[in-house]
């Protein structure tokens, strides 16, 4: 396949606003995750939150998809002079040949949540002024976007739960590959609601302390929030620095909906559909960001495919325990996480984790290691058993 | 631009009296009237007992409609990439957990919230069929359908390898009904290859553009079309029950559509 250039990236979480304070906390090993009190949620627990959402409305002639997931994804659009990039990416191709495809599970879900807290005694009606369109349903982000550039080209949102904004990578580059489009909007969006937090909690998958990928007493997940978006581009042009996808592999567990396959057949799979899209042998990988949850099973299980695949002496971490777990979000969060490891040439050591488990075989970082990156892997694992492997790699002279 | 080049091998159909596409092809023609009746749905045989107690309208549907096109072109579906599209995804359950998440009591079932993702359909899809091919899961409001299709036909054209695309969707229960309307369950399935095989019946050849989508001359089919996003494909269907070449139009987004020459 050709390589496509990432142009523009931008990022928030509860690291920061931008790649400048993302780069500063991946540096630092800080983590976003607090003991906050959030909405009405009654769970002990960390979350991983994005400051000032409340105080915060999307631009007035959009103001019919005003909620948290659309406000989080304006801020990003806003950030790292990624609006700028897109506007000069339509003034070269036009308003047509730009595609948008994101991630997200939830999408604006949390305005149905509260509308139902306000449904009318009598008649059981939500209020007058719920937009389900514009909110709720999962391709409110992608429609928002699009009228946010006034797009004309085609869209969709990928909702494969975890997975979602990795496998968008996929859908762009298929899509630029059939002449369909020339540049592509990808990434994802999640934000805090009511379902994610009390649903993994159902499943005993949330921790009351901030998560611990691949640590041996680990507990399960912290739930974060995420806007990434990344304007993907052919990549003939690329010069020397710039970053590319060069692999992205897909496969299914087949297995289970909600535990992954407990020998990491899944993600072994999609791991190495990746390398051969690339044309790279697991040696060539310097970098693995892994998709780390830090519950007991899919550490395990995604341990087993790591190995499998790589042996045990590629340098790899979770930054789940910096940004919390981003959801449908963490595809495209950790996708640029890993353009600014190829771009400064450090891995980021994963925070929160203080003990490896003994049983886990990975090269897991627990601190930074500056070395050359030239190509990287990202790993994201959905319920359903849907994963997705990227390869970023770095251009050189 | 150039168009999308690829062979259909099978179709699954269910939905409003329709129960299947060889069963339905004298009312797609025309040659029928179409009495709408409340969609048939089989139970998800394919599944372990265990998951099929589990599972709602949307898996049952999308089954149904894989399982009937896997069989027409006469597949493997252990090896068969799949896309998922639907607009709302399961909506039964989504209001159940609003409703419990708007309650005194916000335990939601584990089972509720494994089953909200909106690749359910997809997961249980792999687990009945031991695929481990990729599959994806993807909505575009009303323009669900064409997107579908946009992703099925560009996965195929990029791997080489057939691709199954399933589009369904489900009405939501009230107060999101009266929001959304979709008054059936509805499904399509369309088994694409970008290469001619020995089961190939019709090509299809797609391109995006901007002409008004053709309608239904039938009223009743005409008024699905309308309201249930992946109804948006029934002339389509209409055209390959009559057995015909042609091109016809299909809706996508408000400001795109999908023109599509069928060929034998």
């Amino acid at each position: 396949m050709h390589a496509l250039r990432l142009s523009s990236y931008t990022l928030i979480s509860a690291l920061g606003a931008g790649l400048a304070p993302t780069l500063a906390a991946l540096r630092a090993q800080r983590s976003g995750l607090a003991r906050t009190h959030w909405e009405t949620v009654d769970i002990d627990t960390c979350i991983g939150e994005v400051p000032g959402l409340d105080d915060f409305s999307v631009r007035s002639d959009l103001a019919q998809f005003d909620c948290r997931n659309n406000r989080l994804a304006q801020r990003a659009l806003e950030t790292d002079g990624f609006s700028q990039a897109v506007q000069a990416a339509i003034g070269r191709y036009g308003a047509r040949r730009v595609g948008i495809f994101l991630g997200t599970s939830t999408s604006g879900i949390l305005s149905s949540e509260v509308a139902y807290r306000q449904r009318d005694p009598e008649t059981g009606a939500l209020p007058a002024d719920h937009d389900y369109h514009h909110t709720q349903n999962s391709y409110s982000i992608a429609d928002f976007v699009r009228h946010y550039f006034a797009l004309s080209g085609p869209a969709f949102a990928i909702s494969t739960a975890c997975s979602s904004s990795a496998k968008v990578f996929g859908s762009a580059q298929r899509m630029i590959a059939a002449g369909l489009i020339d540049a592509a909007i990808v990434g994802g969006v999640d934000s805090l609601c009511l379902t994610t937090l009390y649903g993994f909690n159902s499943l005993q998958l949330v921790s009351a302390n901030a998560c611990k990928p691949f640590d041996a007493h680990r507990d399960g997940i912290s739930i974060g929030e995420a806007a990434a978006f990344i304007l993907l581009e052919r990549g003939e042009q690329a010069q020397p620095g710039d970053i590319v996808l060069s692999g992205v592999g897909e496969s299914s567990d087949a297995h289970h909906m909600s535990s992954p396959h407990p020998e990491g057949l899944g993600a072994r799979l999609a791991m190495q559909a990746a390398l051969d899209m690339a044309g790279l042998a697991a040696t060539d990988i310097d970098y693995i960001n892994l998709h780390g949850t830090s519950t007991p099973s899919n550490d395990a299980a995604e341990d087993k495919g790591v190995s499998a695949v790589f042996g045990t002496q590629t340098p790899c971490s979770s930054t789940k325990g910096h940004t919390g777990h981003t959801l449908g979000a963490a595809g495209g969060a950790e996708a640029i996480i890993c353009a600014l490891a190829l771009q400064h040439d450090f891995a980021p050591g994963g925070v929160g984790t203080t003990e490896l488990d003994p049983r886990l075989a990975s090269h897991y970082l627990l601190a930074n290691l500056d070395a050359p990156m030239r190509h990287v892997l990202s790993n994201s694992f959905g319920f359903g058993g849907s994963n997705c492997s990227l390869i970023l790699s770095k251009v050189t002279a | 631009m150039s168009a999308l080049k690829l062979y259909l091998d099978g179709i699954g159909l269910c939905g409003p009296g329709m129960a299947g596409w060889e069963a339905s092809r004298a009312i797609l023609a025309g040659s029928s009237a179409l009495v709408l009746a409340p969609t048939v749905l089989p139970a998800a045989e394919a599944l372990p007992s265990a998951e099929r107690r589990r599972v709602g309208v949307p898996i049952k549907l999308s089954m149904a409609i894989g399982f009937e096109a896997v069989r027409h072109a006469g597949a493997d579906a252990a090896t068969l990439p799949a896309v998922f599209s639907s607009t709302d995804g399961d909506c039964d359950n989504c209001h159940a957990i609003l409703e419990t998440l708007a309650s005194e009591d916000r335990q939601i079932s584990p089972t509720r919230f494994h089953n909200s993702v909106h690749n359910a359909p997809s997961g249980y899809w792999g687990i009945a069929t031991g695929c481990h091919a990729p599959s994806t899961s993807l909505c575009a409001l009303d323009a669900t359908f064409g997107a579908g299709l946009l992703e099925a036909a560009t996965q195929a054209l990029a791997s080489q390898q057939p691709c199954l695309l399933l589009a369904y969707d489900t009405p939501f229960p009230e107060p999101l009904a009266s929001l959304r309307p979709i008054p059936y369950p509805l499904g399509i399935a369309l088994l694409l290859r970008p290469e001619r095989s020995a089961a190939s019946f019709a090509s299809l050849s797609i391109a995006l553009g901007d002409e008004a989508p053709d309608v239904c001359a039938d009223a009743t089919l005409e008024g699905l079309r309308q309201s249930i996003p992946t109804a948006r494909a029934l002339p389509l269907l209409q055209l390959l029950a009559r057995g015909e070449t042609g091109r016809v139009v299909i809706d996508y987004l408000h400001d795109l559509s999908l023109a599509i020459e069928v060929g034998a």
